[in-house]
């Protein structure tokens, strides 16, 4: 049994998301330090507002401006902040009922400890020195003994309003590929194709992923197989990929190793893109220090007839 | 809504604190040969196959479709996914079956934990305007809600240590279990949860199959008929929400019919401590009633398949005969946001 392989993998995306009315109203107004509630058809003044009644699902698009302080509904002291949360160092999480609204907004309250929160507390808004137009635009809350700020009766109208929002995503991941894959890139970094037979169909996938997709089996005796091969598909790719240093037109393929029921996919080169055909007979080549093969070039062997790989195709 | 079902067989991984050496299919099948061998189905047999995961869990795209290798999908089979619990894909099948197309269902769900960081992946299911920008975790949301629980004076801190306590003490005679026994209460994770009131992270899978009327008959001594089922979820606010009561929950409950008569167990699937508080009583499970006898969610947690399990563990009750009446929990998102029930019943003994 090989070491079990890990790698780091970060996961990250900027979700562009475009804003509704309400929304819309509500993150223009923070960047403005002004903050918007919507009311509903029974008089409720929801903060932050949404596009739809959450009880009755009706569309509400009347805005109230609500003010800047509030009470404290229910809070969380976090001493270990983590990636992403408004403030570094350790804070409270709070729900906090802004005066003028009937519901709570979750935000972070900056305090010099546990002791210093309690619900109920009187809390204010601490803007953000640069505001896009996020929640973020209130950078956290602050402990507030002073009388309730009266808002200034804002119609919501704004000229520039913001219309979307880009919110990064990252993850982080210790990847790793399970038994069966592992077996393979072990033996692929000395050079070596391995794959996995299924007891039951006999067939051998390369790469293996520990499974019989037919069966529902677990894979097990590993196979030697190739280095040769055959072209069973290929496409003709002429759009350059962003990072990726290969010359357009070049041939990807489909190539069932000599031994293998499953074709794996490889670049073809040596040969003019023009000239790759089904049938045509490949191996591996692979570079000083590579894990996995570069790429796959013709051998010079009479290509294979049709029948013999149609059902790989 | 008239066709018997019933729940004839359940399987679980044992579920730990990391499962490095094997892939979601590798973990996920001995599981899947388990619950059908314990019924003497092959896959070509099952009517329907619906799952449960969710691919941010490990970072592994599409990892649900490369779990069917290990079901064996060929000849095609009728197959369907949820990006949430298995409870809700047993809620699928449930359907499925009650329209009559299918007599069988293979049921299975998995969560690998380990990979990445799940109190941050969890950031990613909330509301994407207001609230993810903010990467609340789902330790310091559950932690809102307990606070918000101690406040109206229902629980303390010792209340909801007394919980872990309980359910890790329970979980000795759970072989599948992550934590069991004595279990240090810990420090504060996010105050007012130490880490005693949280769920241990982990890696687990777990499989249900569902057959309908005679054939369940056939294929279990004694079915766990699904006397009935509903899900409800409450709005995303969770400042719009009541945080120390579950609406959502009881009004399920309602709907399958849990408050028909009295039922002698429950598993109910409370990540925290102080969720379980908040679920006995909108449920009105009284002392009586023995509540998470696996250990629950505090002594096993694998995200996605944790709801699933507590149908499983209530359903193998009841083929034991341990269990005559038992209510089976699931819930999904922040602070019990949605809430799925499940009545199951022996035939008397
Ligand atoms: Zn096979």
């Amino acid at each position: 049994m090989s070491a079990v392989l890990k790698a780091p993998l970060t996961v990250e995306f900027p979700f562009t998301r475009s804003l509704g009315p309400v929304q819309s109203a509500f993150l223009t107004g923070l960047r403005e330090r002004v903050i918007l509630g919507v009311r509903t058809g029974d008089g409720r003044t929801l903060v932050p507002p949404v596009e739809y009644d959450p009880v009755t699902a009706e569309e509400i698009r009347d805005l109230v401006e609500v003010a800047p302080t509030g009470t404290v509904t229910t809070w969380a002291w976090n001493h270990a902040p983590r990636r992403g949360q408004p403030l570094a160092t350790p804070f409270a999480w709070i729900l906090v009922r802004l005066d003028g609204a009937d519901t709570a907004l979750l935000h972070a309250l900056d305090a010099p400890g546990p002791d210093a929160v309690h619900t109920g507390m009187r809390v204010r808004v601490r803007w953000a020195g640069e505001r896009t137009g996020a929640i973020t635009d209130i950078a956290c809350f602050e402990p507030y003994d002073g009388e309730r700020a009266e808002p200034a009766g804002h119609s919501g109208e704004f000229t520039d309003a913001v219309t979307g929002i880009v919110a990064p995503a990252r993850l982080d991941y210790t990847y790793s590929p399970g038994r069966a894959t592992t077996g393979y890139l072990h033996a692929l970094a000395g050079r070596r194709m391995v794959g996995e037979r299924c007891p039951s169909c006999r067939k051998v996938y390369v790469p293996p992923r520990g499974a019989c997709p037919t069966c529902g089996v677990a894979t097990a005796e590993q196979v030697e197989v190739g280095p040769g091969g055959t072209v069973t598909t290929f496409c003709i790719v002429n759009i350059k990929a962003k990072n990726l240093d290969i010359e357009v037109p070049y041939v990807y393929a489909h190539i069932a190793l000599d031994g293998a029921d499953l074709a794996l996919h490889g670049r073809i080169a040596g040969i003019p893109y023009d000239q790759v055909r089904m049938g045509l007979r490949v191996e591996p080549v692979w570079t000083e220090g590579g894990r996995y093969p570069d790429h796959y070039r013709p051998t010079g062997e009479p290509d294979t007839a049709y029948d013999t790989y149609k059902e790989l195709l | 809504m008239n066709r018997e079902i019933a729940v004839v067989a359940f399987a679980q991984t044992d579920h730990r604190r990391t499962s490095d050496e094997s892939s979601e299919v590798e973990m996920l099948m001995p599981v899947l040969h388990e619950v059908l061998a314990r019924t003497g189905l092959k896959t070509a047999d099952i009517g329907f196959t619906c799952s449960g995961s969710s691919d941010y869990l490990a970072g592994r795209a599409f990892s649900f479709t490369l779990a069917l290798d290990g079901v064996g999908a060929w000849p095609p089979i009728s197959e369907s996914h949820v990006e949430m619990d298995g409870a809700w894909a047993l809620y699928e099948a449930w359907v499925k079956l009650q329209t009559g197309d299918a007599d069988t269902a293979l049921v299975y769900s998995y969560g690998k934990s380990s990979p990445g960081s799940v109190r941050d992946v969890l950031t990613r299911q909330l509301d994407p305007y207001y609230v993810a920008p903010l990467w609340p975790d789902s330790v310091a949301l559950a932690a809102l809600q307990a606070q918000a629980l101690i406040d109206t004076g229902r629980a303390d801190e010792p209340a909801l240590a007394a919980v872990g306590a309980r359910s890790r003490a329970d979980a000795e005679t759970n072989p599948h279990a992550q934590l069991r026994g004595s279990v240090s209460q810990g420090e504060y994770l996010v105050r007012p949860l130490r880490t005693g009131d949280c769920p241990p992270i982990g890696d687990g899978a777990a499989a249900v199959i569902l057959a309908a009327g005679e054939r369940a008959r056939d294929l279990c001594e004694r079915p766990a008929w699904i006397r009935g089922i509903d899900h409800r979820i409450e709005a995303h606010g969770i400042g719009v929400r009541d945080l120390t009561d579950s609406p959502s929950t009881r009004l399920a409950a309602e709907r399958a019919g849990a408050f028909e008569r009295p039922v002698d167990t429950a598993e109910l699937h409370a990540p925290f401590s102080s969720q379980e508080i908040v679920l006995r009583e909108a449920l009105r499970l009284d002392d009586g009633v023995r509540v998470n006898p696996s250990g629950g969610a505090l002594a096993a947690n694998p995200v996605m398949a944790a709801g699933l399990i507590r149908i499983g563990e209530s359903a193998a009750r009841i083929h034991r005969g341990e269990s005559d009446r038992a209510l089976a929990h699931a819930t999904s998102g922040p602070c019990l946001q949605q809430n799925l029930v499940a009545v199951l019943e022996g035939d008397p003994r």
